[in-house]
């Protein structure tokens, strides 16, 4: 499988992936319906996105394919988060953003609501991995377990059920698994807010400040010499 | 029936009733037996509420968070250079290891690509982290059975590797080296010779732990059969690195997995044992502690010049898209799963440890074994706490 990837990344004219893509007809014959998006990018990985209710199919159908080997379960909240994360970013200006939420893009393969949960699983004997995505309905909060299928899943489920409040159905004992039982509210959600960056921003942001076009070609000029001066690096 | 007789019957029944009430007022329920938070077995601070029956384990549960730091969260308002320093943590004692995969995925994110020479000494650095996280395990097992010999040793050795790293990149535990698109820094002058001296160092002290556990007769009476974790088993449960190898698995994201890192140019070989117990997780990461220094030895020899950065801008915006990067840690399948946003730092990043699958099979492993197996168990899976709990 490797000189396989390895292949389709040199030859990206002809980026076709066919283990890849026999992972999505695969999962497609088995759910029908119920795979939603699925995106391939040759050589490198492959993405499946499956209604929330088939869930669990569709981890039985890449257990049954042959993905015995449990990476992860987690949840992503796709929301713009309302603090801002930095001073004097185009990326959220924090005074616009607390009067009306900025509009929710998800990711790879899609998505309609603003918690996804995704999971990882590979295959030992063909050198795959498959990330699965479904979305998360914001009445409902629920997803069913996996746990039965892949054991590995139960812990995950549990940080998953904390950090971000995802109700996970059929899960055999959903409890705390990091924070103390008394915790309030879900760390991971992006409207928690980070109480450090509340009362000091961070200083980082003096480090990256823009470096005038003539002085960066000057400062590449007397970097390159030192390096010819050092040896070219030997 | 004579009075002896009639004597004897009355102890005899005297004796029975005297059992009985002893059983009735001693007969207790089972027991909760809380190991660590503070047990050196638990390298850090793991609990283990594990219910007791005489010295039966009915159950054991973990409990984790002592030392959650949130770092998913953190994460999520660095930029990504500034991320390396926080993954450094995780895994304390290969921390250059928890480096790449990061490093690696916004690589693959931003269409960068390291010179060779990057990449080449990335790989020399990333299989001594191995040794020294490793070397460290090699010896630690033996005091967790009552051996304090081998961590002496162990401890010796370690340190030799641990100034190798450090006279690359400046720190023995947290590097911060890994760039995007590069290295920090070059070698120094003289370090191979070196560090080639230390690697033949290394493989002395694996022939020493060689002769001193797993030859030992009493280290083998305590390892073998004990904690036994079948292939399905530890596929279900998401274990990886030697805990899986030693359960018959022949995997190994080095070989088989394509990567930017070299290990396709140097000649090794993956170690497995068919066993899957404490003894094979043992032996297992013995030959891989000498595995690994053959691969240094070879990549030494062969680092190719050039620069040791490609050009990045100085201002690192990741483009839009996601990416799952894992590689083999001493302690397992590390991965970071990245969302970026077009920004400067990531959207979020799920950090998958591998000690925290690893640990997560304890509930199963541990249903019916004596109480001291419970620490060869907990020391033969090895685990960082860090790596935990994140």
């Amino acid at each position: 499988m490797a000189e396989e990837t390895t292949d389709a990344q040199t030859d990206t004219a002809a980026a076709v992936d066919e283990s890849r893509d026999s992972v999505v007809a695969r999962l497609r014959s088995a759910l029908g319906d119920g795979v939603i998006d699925s995106v391939v990018q040759p050589g490198l990985d492959v993405w499946v996105r499956v209604s929330n209710h088939r869930w669990q199919d569709a981890a039985r159908a890449v257990h049954s394919m042959g993905f015995t080997y449990f990476g992860f379960v987690s949840a992503i909240d796709w929301m713009i988060a309302p603090e801002g994360r930095y001073e004097n970013t185009e990326f959220d200006d924090p005074s616009d953003a607390k009067d009306e939420p900025a509009a929710i893009v998800t990711g790879v393969a899609g998505g309609d609501t603003r918690f996804q949960a995704f999971a990882r699983f590979h295959s030992i004997a063909e050198g795959v991995g498959v990330t699965i995505k479904c979305d998360i309905a914001d009445d409902t909060m629920s997803v069913a377990t996996l746990s039965d299928i892949f054991p590995g899943a139960d812990w995950h489920e549990r940080e998953m059920w904390e950090m971000f409040g995802i109700d996970i159905v059929g899960h055999p004992a959903l409890r705390n698994i990091y924070l103390p039982t008394e915790f309030e509210g879900h760390p991971l959600r992006k409207d928690f807010p980070l109480l450090a960056r509340e009362v000091k921003p961070w200083p980082g942001v003096v480090d990256i400040e823009e470096i005038p076009e003539h002085l960066e070609a000057q400062l590449e000029a007397e970097v390159m010499a030192a390096f010819e001066a050092s040896g070219g690096g030997e | 029936m004579t009075a002896t007789s009639d004597h004897q019957q009355i102890s005899y029944i005297a004796g029975q009733a005297a059992d009985a009430r002893v059983n009735v007022e001693l007969l207790t329920g089972d027991m909760t037996l809380n190991i660590g938070p503070q047990h050196p077995a638990t390298h850090g601070t793991l609990r283990i509420a594990a219910q007791l029956d005489g010295e039966l384990v009915i159950k054991a549960d973990p409990i984790m968070g002592y030392m959650h730091r949130g770092y998913e969260k953190l994460v999520e308002v660095r930029t990504y250079p500034q991320v390396t320093t926080l993954v450094n943590r995780i895994d304390w004692m290969g921390s250059f290891a928890n480096e790449v995969p990061f490093i690696l995925a916004a690589e693959q994110l931003m269409g960068v690509e390291a010179p060779p020479r990057a990449q080449w000494i990335r790989t020399v650095l990333f299989e001594l982290s191995r040794i020294a996280n490793v070397a460290l395990f090699l010896g630690d097992m033996g005091v967790q059975l009552g051996a304090l010999t081998p961590v002496f040793f162990a401890f010796r050795d370690r340190e030799r590797v641990l100034n190798q790293i450090e006279a690359i990149t400046g720190g023995r535990f947290h590097p911060n080296f890994d760039r995007i698109g590069g290295l920090k820094d070059d070698i120094p002058k003289g370090w191979i010779e070196e560090t080639k001296d230390c690697m033949n160092k290394m493989r002395t002290f694996c022939d020493e732990m060689d002769d001193l556990l797993v030859g030992n007769e009493v280290f083998q009476a305590r390892c073998r059969g004990v904690g036994v974790i079948p292939k399905d088993v530890a596929l279900g449960y998401g274990l990886s690195g030697a805990n899986l190898r030693a359960s018959g698995v022949d995997w190994d994201l080095r070989r088989d997995v394509a990567s930017p890192l070299v290990y396709d140019q140097v000649d090794w070989k993956v170690w497995t044992h068919p066993d899957g117990d404490s003894f094979a997780r043992y032996w297992v990461r013995l030959q891989e502690v000498r595995e690994s220094t053959h691969i240094v030895d070879q990549l030494l020899d062969g680092i190719p010049s050039g620069p040791i950065m490609a050009k990045v801008p100085r201002i690192i915006k990741v483009p839009e898209g996601e990416a799952y990067i894992s590689t083999e840690n001493p302690l397992g399948e590390m991965g970071y799963y990245i969302v970026s946003k077009g920004d400067l730092g990531p959207f979020r990043v799920k950090i998958r440890t591998p000690s925290f699958n690893n640990i997560s099979i304890v509930p199963w492993v541990m249903r019916g074994v004596f109480v001291p197996d419970v620490i060869t168990i907990l020391g033969s899976l090895y685990f960082i706490l860090g790596d935990i709990d994140r």
